[in-house]
């Protein structure tokens, strides 16, 4: 299926079901699929510094979970991959960014492109006051995706990934995103971003806000969509983070209040052996 | 109090209250207060409309005639009260007036929520508390001096439009003097700008920001963010504010009556003078003398700008329940 | 996995750049519309700033000291004391009234209104003296003080029709600094056992204070500009010379009796340029515009300074 820049394909890519999953232990010899990577990021508001020297490599369909107290920069580091953190005023960031290889912080990448390809799930969930149909189909269309058949069968092809299609699909057009429970609205805008065909998805705590069936759902979700996207998540429930991530990284904050990245390694690992104490009080709950 | 007794201290929480505080007196003014603008408006209402209804009352003069578009209440044979130069001119002024001002003041209302970095806004928004604080003698006076002049020197002659191959497809005569239909629509599109302005700039900043950037997440423009998402969510705050700008220009009267050029006549050419409701009032009633049909039928141009104007807010309060309800 | 990487598609295809290269057209179009949204704001700047130096020219040479402090005349450069006195008069008289109804008004609404039949009858009341043009409102005026009253044009018609204009923006800007004194003052004065009236008097009232200011202040702005409302209330004649020794409230002769017409500063430049003659009209007008304008900007800094120094004291100290 080709992968030009412009936004041609209906159908997203196949999901293809593995069967085998590479050991833990084996993920630190794997270099050769980087999908995105931090050399040295800082990142400051203003004069205040919120995350210093934050060095991690993510892994092309792997799920990297971002864990840590309050405050310790997941979610600001987060919004570095697709460069959130240009909307906030006084936020600057130091050190590379790349998204295969490429610096996604130099001046003349366009954010937008950077963000068809890196997609991001929020919070809270933010459905757009459109029907079901027309907030799927909102990437797409403002990509020039206007033939009325292809838009169906990616609205279609996306809600189904996002395991919400059943649910919804008697009412796609007459119902409007925002009539929809709290975790089918999240599904919805997991579907709103899959429709967009991204590579990576960033999710910020995106079950924070729901009830744990909903979050369980979430879950299964995410392990589905580890076979064909890269996925980061903040979370900050620590049993989540065991459940779906391949890859665990560990944020605490320094006392200056900045974040750091303690450690990062097979989620396995990080929940049994971790190799840092402040990690393991972490975990087992002795402070945070 | 060193007297009381137990008894006394429990039924205390339930003692009946002093005539005072049953009266509660301070209650009663407040409120009469505020129910005071409803007496305002109720007796404006009736006062208005009994003037209003004298021309058909009193001077026998039936309800169609005063659609016809002829003006002239002095005629010997007759006077003829058709007041639909003034209602048609009324609402031309007003649409051209819209048409020139909302897509500016839409644009600066975005402009301000939407891309302003915060010095720009702080340069800005006082700058439209200015405007809207002018009064409208100045935009008048401004008319005369500045527009009025400059729209007659430089259109005099007439305006043609002509394409290549089907010749002229379009002419009007020019300015003669400046004073026209253009001239009231330009000072009043300045006039209500500050009004859409801000209104629509509330409607934007109600949108919440996770919209905002959920859009951009999904690597739309800015620009498309506004055009798919941001303007269509607070279109009803738009219509809102269109709403009532259309009720402020609709409403003024010395500006235009200081720059239309006061001629009873039908609108034809946006060139020529008009006379709006309000600025034939504005110049007749000091002319003219209480009980007379002339006089009357003022007071019935008077009583359809009362009309046009509660019909807006009841236009205003349908956009806003439908906001509420979708 | 990264050996089967290639079944799924994207992984052996080159990458697509994240330099600038796709969707040209949708970059072109946010670039075109942050210039034009950027050029509405500079255009607002471009007509206010032209609007002041053009009074500010036209001003030159005509305002001076003697200019304010004579007496009209249209066959020499006259002056606009009577007018501007009658201005200033007016608007203490238009606020003496609409101030305390209106925050009395303020606070029913803000404190005591429930959700029910009257409170939206006082709010549509609201909207609708609101979207009523001024002229009618000064028709209104007309009949029921001048015609009905048998006031003829007096001062006090004038301030009353302006009343009526102004008092809903007076009560909505009022409901709005109440509104916005945080809920939990009310809660710790209530509980200290103070009754409703006493938390308003005490508690919620002082602490709205600087939002009530900047309120009187917008309206007052508003007030002094007005002119519609007062043709036909106030009267529009060319005002005598006044004797401001004369204290006499009852005589229609003494410029403090509200028993007498009183062209403001408005009228008089609407007055002269529909009935002026003289060879001096146009230079008048613009002095009076200028002066009208200089108050008015006044108004508005006032408004800020003082609402701003009231906050910082009320908040800080």
């Amino acid at each position: 299926m080709p992968t030009t820049a412009t936004y041609p394909e209906p159908v997203l890519r196949p999901i293809e079901v593995t069967t085998s999953k590479e050991g833990a232990d084996e993920f630190a010899a794997r270099t050769d699929d980087v999908k995105l990577s931090t050399d040295r990021v800082s990142i400051l508001y203003g004069e205040k510094i919120a995350v210093r020297d934050v060095s991690l490599t993510i892994q092309e369909r792997s799920i990297m979970a971002l864990i840590g107290p309050s405050g310790s920069g997941k979610s600001t580091l987060l919004r570095c991959f697709n460069r959130m953190n240009d909307l906030i005023p006084g936020a600057s960031v130091r050190g590379a960014v790349t998204l295969d290889g490429e610096n996604v912080m130099e001046t003349d990448v366009s954010v937008v492109e950077l963000r068809r390809r890196v997609g991001m799930v929020f919070q809270r969930p933010n459905p757009f006051p459109m029907s079901i149909f027309e907030n799927v189909a909102y990437g797409p269309r403002r990509r020039g995706q206007n033939d009325r058949r292809k838009l169906d069968e990616l609205v279609e092809t996306s809600l189904r990934r996002a395991a919400l299609w059943d649910e919804v699909k008697d009412d796609l057009r007459r119902k409007s995103g925002l009539a929809l429970s709290g975790g089918q609205q999240q599904r919805l805008c997991i579907a709103r971003v899959l429709a967009t065909d991204p590579e990576v998805i960033l999710m910020d705590e995106p079950a924070s806000a729901l009830d744990p069936v909903s979050t369980l759902r979430i879950e299964e979700l995410l392990r589905e969509l580890r076979e064909a996207y890269t996925i980061v998540i903040v979370t900050h429930n620590m049993q989540q983070a065991a459940r779906v991530s391949d890859v665990t990284a560990f944020f605490t904050m320094a006392e200056d209040r900045a974040g750091y990245l303690v450690e990062v390694g097979p989620t396995g690992r990080i929940f049994t052996r971790p190799n840092e104490r402040l990690t393991e009080d972490y975990i087992s709950g002795r402070f945070g | 109090m060193a007297q009381m007794t137990t008894a006394n201290r429990l039924t205390g929480l339930r003692a009946r209250p002093g005539l005072l505080e049953r009266i509660d007196v301070p209650r009663r003014v407040v409120f009469l207060a505020a129910v005071s603008m409803i007496a305002i408006v109720a007796l404006l209402m009736a006062f208005i409309a009994w003037q209003g209804i004298q021309l058909f009352v009193k001077d026998g003069v039936s309800v169609g005639e005063i659609f016809s578009p002829t003006w002239n209440p002095l005629a010997n044979a007759g006077p003829e009260f058709g007041l639909l130069p003034f209602i048609a001119a009324t609402v031309c002024v007003t649409a051209v007036a819209l048409l020139i001002s909302t897509p500016l003041s839409v644009g600066l209302a975005l402009f301000l929520s939407e891309v302003a970095p915060n010095w720009a806004k702080a340069v800005v928004q006082p700058s439209l508390e200015i405007f809207v604080g002018i009064p409208s003698v100045v935009w008048g006076w401004l008319g005369i001096t500045v527009l009025v002049p400059f729209l007659a020197d430089t259109f005099s002659g007439p305006i043609v439009i002509s394409l290549p191959i089907a010749g002229p497809v379009f002419s009007m005569p020019g300015f003669l003097t400046g004073f026209s239909w253009m001239a009231g629509s330009l000072v009043l599109s300045i006039m209500v700008l500050p009004t859409i302005t801000s209104v629509s700039y509330d409607a934007f900043r109600a949108v919440p920001q996770e919209l905002r950037t959920g859009s951009l997440a999904l690597g739309t423009t800015r620009w498309q963010m506004i055009r798919h998402l941001l303007l269509p969510s607070a279109l009803s705050g738009v219509l809102t504010a269109v709403v009532l700008g259309m009720t402020r220009a609709a409403g003024e009267a010395l500006a235009v009556q200081m720059v239309i050029g006061n001629s009873p006549t039908m609108p034809a050419a946006i060139t020529q003078p008009l006379t709006t409701l309000t600025s034939q009032i504005t110049l007749d009633m000091g002319n003219t003398v209480f009980g007379e049909p002339w006089q009357d039928a003022l007071w019935t141009m008077s009583l359809v700008l009362l009309i046009i104007s509660i019909t807006s807010v009841v236009l205003v309060r349908l956009i806003n329940k439908r906001r509420l309800a979708s | 996995m990264t050996a089967t990487s290639g079944s799924f598609g994207r992984p052996m295809a080159p990458k697509p750049s994240l330099r600038r290269k796709s969707s040209r057209g949708s970059i072109l179009a946010d670039r075109a519309a942050t210039v034009v949204l950027w050029g509405t704001g500079v255009l607002v700047l471009l007509i206010l700033g032209s609007i002041i130096l053009h009074f500010a020219l036209a001003a030159w040479g005509v305002v001076s000291p003697s200019f304010i402090l004579s007496d009209p005349s249209e066959t020499t450069l006259g002056g606009i004391l009577p007018v501007l006195w009658n201005s200033i008069y007016m608007l203490v008289l238009t606020m003496l009234i609409a101030v305390p109804v209106g925050v009395l008004g303020g606070i029913y609404m803000s404190e005591y209104a429930s959700e029910n039949a009257v409170t939206s009858a006082i709010r549509f009341a609201e909207e609708a003296i609101s979207s009523v043009p001024s002229i009618v409102v000064g028709l209104f005026g007309l009949i029921l003080f001048v015609d009905d009253a048998h006031w003829g044009f007096t001062a006090l018609a004038g301030a009353l029709a302006l009343t009526f204009f102004n008092l809903p923006l007076m009560t909505r800007l009022s409901e709005q600094a109440l509104r916005a004194v945080p809920q939990e003052e009310r809660s710790a004065s209530l509980a200290l056992g103070a009754t409703k009236w006493q938390t308003i008097r005490h508690v919620v009232v002082p602490l709205a204070i600087p939002g009530l200011i900047t309120g009187v202040i917008l309206t007052a702005g508003r007030v002094f500009g007005e002119a519609a409302v007062l043709l036909f209330t106030s009267g529009i004649g060319t005002p005598p010379h006044y004797n401001f020794t004369n204290f006499d409230l009852l005589n229609p002769a003494s410029p403090w009796s509200p028993f007498r017409p009183a062209t403001t500063l408005s009228v008089y430049i609407y007055k002269l340029n529909s009935e002026g003659l003289g060879a001096f009209k146009n230079q008048i007008v613009d002095g009076s515009a200028a002066v009208l304008i200089s108050m008015v900007l006044l108004f508005n800094l006032g408004a800020r300074g003082i609402g701003r120094i009231l906050t910082r004291r009320l908040t800080a100290s």
